[in-house]
Parts: C-alpha cells; structure tokens; sequence
C-alpha cells in the first residue's frame, strides 16, 4: 500500500467512489437484462401457443 | 456489405453477441490493469502530492461523460434522419452509462478540489458545464421513461439530445472558451507537444483503454436488452389487442 499521506482520504474516496458506481452501472445492467429476456421468452411461448 | 445492414436488429444481435464477453473481458483486464498500475506503482505528482492518483479514473470518466453524449447526438441524428430503429435505443441505452460517467468524473474531481483547491465545488465553467451536463443526462433518461409510445420517445429524446450537445462542447472546451476558473488546463491534448509526464501517461493510457472497452460493452450488451423490451412490448401489446 503506497503511503497517500494526509491524501488518503481523497484518494481512497475516488477509488472507492468510482468503482461501486461502475458495479452498479454493470449490474443493474445485467439484472435488467436477465430480467426481460425471461419475461421475452414467457412472452414468445404465449405467442407459440395461442 | 454496408454498414445499415446492422441496422437490423436481427442482424445487431447476432453480430454483437460474441463481441460483449470479448470486450467486458477486455475492459476488466485493462481497468484492473490501469488503476492497480497507477495506484501501487507510480510516484507523487511533486505540487499534488499523491492526489494525482485520482487522473485515473477522473480523466478517463470525464472523457467518456463528454463522449457517450456524442455517440447518442449520432445515434439519434441517424434516427432522426434515417428512422433505424437500432441507433434510437443504442442511444437510450448509453444514457445511464454517461450517467455514471459524469457521476464518476462530478465525485472524483470534488474528492481531488477539496484537498487541492480547499474547496469541494466552484461556479467554475468546465465545472458548471459538467453539472449540466450531468441534468441533461437525467432529462434525457426522464424523457424516455415518461413517453409510452417508443417512436414519439426517440423523437423528442433526440431532439433534448442535439440541444444537450451544447453543454457536451462546452464541457470539452471550457476552459479554451473562458481561460479562467479553478480547474487546471487539459491534462491530455492532440495538439500539445507534451502532455503529461510519461510516467503518468503510460498508466492512464491503459485505464482510458479499459474506460472505453467498458463504455463499447455496457452499450452494446444495452442495447441488445432494448431490443428485447422492444420485442417484448410489442408482443404484450399484440396480446392485448387480441
């Protein structure tokens, strides 16, 4: 661990900061992604069979 | 073979889908790469101390706050002009990934003024322009959730697209419009002799790499979800009528 000295705050905080909010943007994409591809695929089979 | 044929959206997906694990493979390795270099194996800036660590993952965020809205302006002026139906919601789906990127750029640069500038925020131009940038981002999202239908969603969010773009240019050139404010001159220019020092460079060369490689997959695996929603909302519609 590098010595941040009276910045470890700032730093660590951006760090931080930026990687929840690029796990966030990646999961809520992948969960909304399963999501409509289920409800899709529920959809197509009602179709398929009248 | 011409480039509309990937306006179909039978054929995006089939084309697109070996490229998404590809390039979020690709993102993770060199994001991983980027910032692990840059943290643990680069030295203190000599005015900013060890705060220059945050470059980053604020340059590369900023960059890509500014370029997401100029993907969706050509995304939605194809639209407009061409009515593929692909490009409106490749340009809904980048929405929230700039979202996150002006978000990213918004924090980080508060997190690295306050220890630098003594302050978390200022009326600076580049700054304000972000800010706006940022609620353009949030308009355009409020817009395509508040429309029903699809076609007249893409019209008006492309024409709050070609009006926020304003803000995009102004975002980008700041501080050449108004050289004055807090914030310090374009760490990174085509036109410079000398950017930053390589040591620096080199590092964040591989994160902005990892930032857009992240950028190309969250958009194109998106967009293959609105594919899906659009297919999905026709068939509920289709049942309904029947």
């Amino acid at each position: 661990m590098p010595d941040l000295g009276p910045y470890a705050t700032a730093v660590l905080g951006s760090y931080a900061v930026g990687l929840v909010l690029m796990a966030v943007i990646v999961a809520a994409s992948v969960f909304r992604s399963r999501r409509i591809k289920r409800a899709l695929d529920e959809a197509e089979a009602r179709a398929r069979h009248g | 073979m011409s480039l509309w044929e990937y306006a179909n959206p039978r054929k995006f997906m089939q084309f697109t889908a070996p490229l998404v694990p590809v390039f979020f493979g690709l993102s993770a390795l060199l994001l991983g790469a980027g910032l692990v270099w840059g943290f643990f194996y680069t030295p203190d800036d000599f005015r900013q101390g060890a705060t220059v660590k945050i470059i980053y993952l604020h340059v590369p965020a900023a960059m890509m706050a500014i370029n997401t809205w100029a993907m969706m302006l050509v995304a939605s002026l194809i639209w407009l002009v061409r009515r593929h139906h692909v490009s409106a919601l490749a340009a809904k789906a980048a929405a929230p990934v700039g979202i996150t990127f002006t978000l990213i750029a918004l924090a980080t640069g508060a997190l690295w003024g306050q220890p630098i500038w003594g302050t978390w925020w200022a009326w600076d131009p580049r700054l304000t322009a972000f800010l706006i940038l940022f609620l353009f981002y949030l308009g355009y999202v409020a817009l395509w959730a508040a429309i029903e239908d699809p076609d007249t969603a893409a019209d008006l969010t492309g024409v709050l697209c070609l009006v926020g773009t304003v803000f995009a240019v102004i975002s980008r050139y700041a501080l050449v419009f108004w050289n004055q404010g807090l914030h310090q001159g374009a760490s990174l220019s085509l036109d410079a002799e000398e950017n930053i020092s390589d040591v620096f460079w080199h590092p964040l060369l591989v994160s902005i790499s990892g930032f857009v490689l992240l950028f190309l997959a969250l958009v194109l695996y998106r967009t293959r979800t609105e594919i899906r929603a659009r297919r999905l909302h026709a068939l509920v519609m289709r049942e309904r009528a029947a």
